[in-house]
């Protein structure tokens, strides 16, 4: 689910040497982009699935999460504010006893969490958490 | 100026510091009344169930001065609603007479006058007076403690807590919860948690690795008292790891954690509490918010903020109690419940007038031994306040200002930064520093002065950081400290505006010119979180420059401009 520093770096080069290239070629250029192909631009309602998040990161190099998406077959995380936005896709098979999963994310920064859950019917439902990442200190 | 004499004799509404099981009955309730123990503790006894509050007492086992603060704004929501209300303001709302000990007791103005004619406030041979004698009247009365106990005095520190805990327990508590505990380091924690002969709770308290409720502290305890079912839930300070160093406790995870908090609500209902107390240590705000989304609470116990109000707020179908800090206020809640729910309350937020309220001379002596070994070191006096110096407020306070200067003399700094931490009793013009004054407001585990270069780029951005954890319009995202209070340095703040673009104007004061966002500026500070901080402890640097200066006056501090509030 993490990236490491490595990985991130040599996705900033490849980002660099792409630059000449249509954005369009950029496979994960936006989280939008990301959510369109999860969804097949099909429109997503609210409510339905729980994601669950600090509000603020104790440390954004590792921060839990918690989906819950009851008759679902596949979730979606997707961190907005990633240079590599899309986090992880759970996929529930029919014998799944629930649809839930935790993990834990790297965030770069303040930014909203998203998880896209696809339905056993074909909808959609979305649920969005804003996660702090802060410098900290001076607490009362 | 009031004379002691006369304060005995001072028109005070006494009563008035009594909430019923309604709202606004301040001014009908204003009846001239000598000040006396008996008044203070006048407490007409209803229901079956009595809870006593104390919080964010910040080691302070002796009466001290505090004074409140003259500005602490609300955003959002909150803008202009309880506690977000100052002096002349507050006084109003509540039918607060100017000049009356309630005045001097909840807010600011004319502080170091009142001071004089109403003397000191808190003292836990006092407060031990006070449980005694509601005690007394309601036996089985649960004595909660909303945590920022074991920290905050010269003798704390040089303890490590033991200090504290040896007189509280003396109090008997029936439950805590934590909050700057944890800086004494996990180690620490356990050590002193696993002798405590009373719960030790919270509710948000995990194991950082599994990410499951910590061993250590239960989430929750239940009570039998006058016949009622009573589930105590605990919530630690949700944000110990980012406000603190999460290297001093590594094994814990905090947060707020509602979700649970639900669950532990709707297990304690299930197993059959007819009444459900939330010790919280969230803040004001973060507690209000709560209240709206975790059904089921019947009263929330307010600490973290600092926050004394004459009434409990109202949420919903819960009440919540903001009982102050600096063992200045001890607050009861006499609950009727009848068939599993709470029917009514009756609130009473006790001043702890210290020259008032008769010690309890068997907790004196207990505070005494404390103190014995330390006394000439506590005693010592290192310079003279020529102003008042608090620490309350916003953006700025006297003893932050002094800190500051402090720190730019003898760290030869450019600009200073002093944590927006709101425990530190006051000292009133004309009155000795003593070295026990300076590590009230200073002491803790990691108070190294550090001293680095920053570019005016980053400042902002600390700034910023800062302003936000104060200012989110949603109190989830606060940690319920003040703004980092600055040194050397000017700014302009829009507190409507969103993290990013708050602050603006930051100049630097010795030349008038603005920051340079390129340029290196050198910045000392204290209380990093960072493991690994280097240089002199912060009291040190405050004793050397108090005694260059011998008496310490502060002028007015303009340099922050406030723009929304």
């Amino acid at each position: 689910m993490e990236f490491s520093r490595r990985e991130t770096i040599a996705l900033g080069l490849g980002a660099a040497a792409m630059t000449m290239l249509p954005i369009r070629a950029f496979a994960e250029a936006t989280a939008d982009e990301i959510v369109a192909d999860f969804t097949g631009g099909a429109s997503m309602s609210d409510g339905g699935v729980t994601l669950t998040t600090p509000e603020i990161a104790e440390n954004g190099n590792t921060v839990p999460i918690a989906v819950d998406a009851p008759g679902a077959v596949s979730v979606m995380i997707v961190a907005t504010g990633n240079p590599t936005p899309k986090v992880a896709v759970f996929n529930f098979g029919e014998l799944a006893a629930s649809q839930s999963a935790s993990t834990r994310i790297r965030l770069a920064g303040t930014q909203d969490v998203l998880a896209i859950a696809k339905m056993a019917d074909g909808s959609f439902l979305r649920a969005s958490s804003t996660v702090k990442v802060t410098i900290g200190g001076c607490g009362g | 100026m009031i004379s002691r004499r006369d304060f005995m004799q001072v028109s005070m509404a006494a009563s008035a510091l009594v909430g019923a099981s309604g709202f606004g009955n301040w001014a009908r309730l204003a009846a001239q009344q000598r000040l006396t123990q008996d008044q203070l503790l006048e407490f007409d006894t209803y229901g079956n169930v009595s809870l006593i509050h104390i919080t964010d007492i910040h080691g302070q086992l002796n009466p001290i001065y505090f004074r409140e603060p003259s500005i602490n704004l609300g955003i959002g929501a909150a803008k202009g609603q309880m506690p977000h209300v100052t002096g002349a303001d507050f006084r109003k709302a509540y039918g607060i007479a100017d000049g009356s000990p309630s005045a001097y007791a909840l807010t600011y103005d004319d502080f170091s006058s009142l001071a004089q004619a109403y003397g000191r406030v808190g003292g836990l041979d006092r407060m031990s007076t006070v449980i005694n004698s509601i005690r007394a009247e309601r036996p089985d009365a649960l004595l909660l403690d909303g945590g920022d106990t074991w920290h905050g005095s010269y003798t704390c520190l040089k303890t490590e807590g033991q200090d504290m805990v040896n007189v509280m327990n003396a109090l008997k508590p029936d439950a805590m919860t934590f909050h700057w505990e944890f800086t004494l380091g996990s180690d620490r924690v356990a050590e002193i948690v696993e002798g405590l002969p009373f719960a030790a709770l919270g509710q948000n308290i995990f194991d950082a690795e599994w990410d499951e409720p910590a061993e250590l502290f239960k989430p929750y305890k239940f009570f039998e008292r006058g016949g009622v079912k009573i589930a105590v839930i605990g919530q630690a300070f949700p944000y110990m790891p980012i406000a603190n160093p999460g290297w001093m406790f590594p094994e814990y995870s905090f947060g707020i954690r509602d979700e649970n908090m639900q669950k532990m609500v709707n297990e304690v209902r299930a197993a059959g509490a007819e009444l459900v107390v939330c010790l919280s240590h969230n803040g004001f705000d973060v507690d209000k918010k709560m209240a709206s989304r975790v059904t089921g609470l019947d009263v929330i116990l307010s600490g973290h903020t600092h926050d004394a109000l004459p009434e409990p707020v109202l949420v919903g179908q819960t009440i919540i109690v903001a009982s102050g800090s600096n063992g200045k206020f001890v607050s009861r809640v006499d609950l009727d419940v009848r068939d599993g729910k709470m029917m009514g309350f009756r609130h009473k937020l006790i001043p702890m007038f210290a020259d008032v309220i008769a010690p309890d001379p068997v907790v004196t002596k207990l505070i005494n031994e404390q103190r014995e070994p330390y006394k000439t070191d506590l005693s010592e006096v290192i310079g003279q306040a020529g102003s008042l110096l608090y620490r309350r407020g916003n953006f700025n306070g006297t003893w932050d200002d002094l800190i500051c200067d402090a720190l730019i003399s003898e760290r030869e700094a450019d600009i200073a930064l002093s944590p927006g931490v709101r425990w530190g009793p006051s000292v009133l013009p004309g009155q000795d520093i003593t070295r026990e004054d300076i590590y009230g407001v200073t002491s803790m585990t990691y108070g190294k002065a550090y001293r680095s270069e920053m570019t005016g780029e980053f400042i902002q951005v600390i700034l910023e950081d800062v302003a936000d954890n104060l200012f989110n319009p949603d109190p989830y995202y606060q940690q319920g400290g003040d703004m980092v209070r600055t040194g050397g340095l000017g700014y302009r703040i829009d507190i409507t505006k969103p993290q990013g673009s708050r602050i603006t104007e930051l100049t630097l004061l010795k030349t008038g010119e603005l920051l340079d966002p390129a340029k290196t500026y050198v910045v000392a500070g204290w209380a990093s979180v960072n493991e690994g901080t280097e240089g002199p402890e912060i009291w040190d640097v405050v004793e050397d420059h108090i005694r260059k200066q011998g008496t310490v006056t502060i002028n007015p501090n303009n340099s922050v401009k406030v723009i929304g509030a």
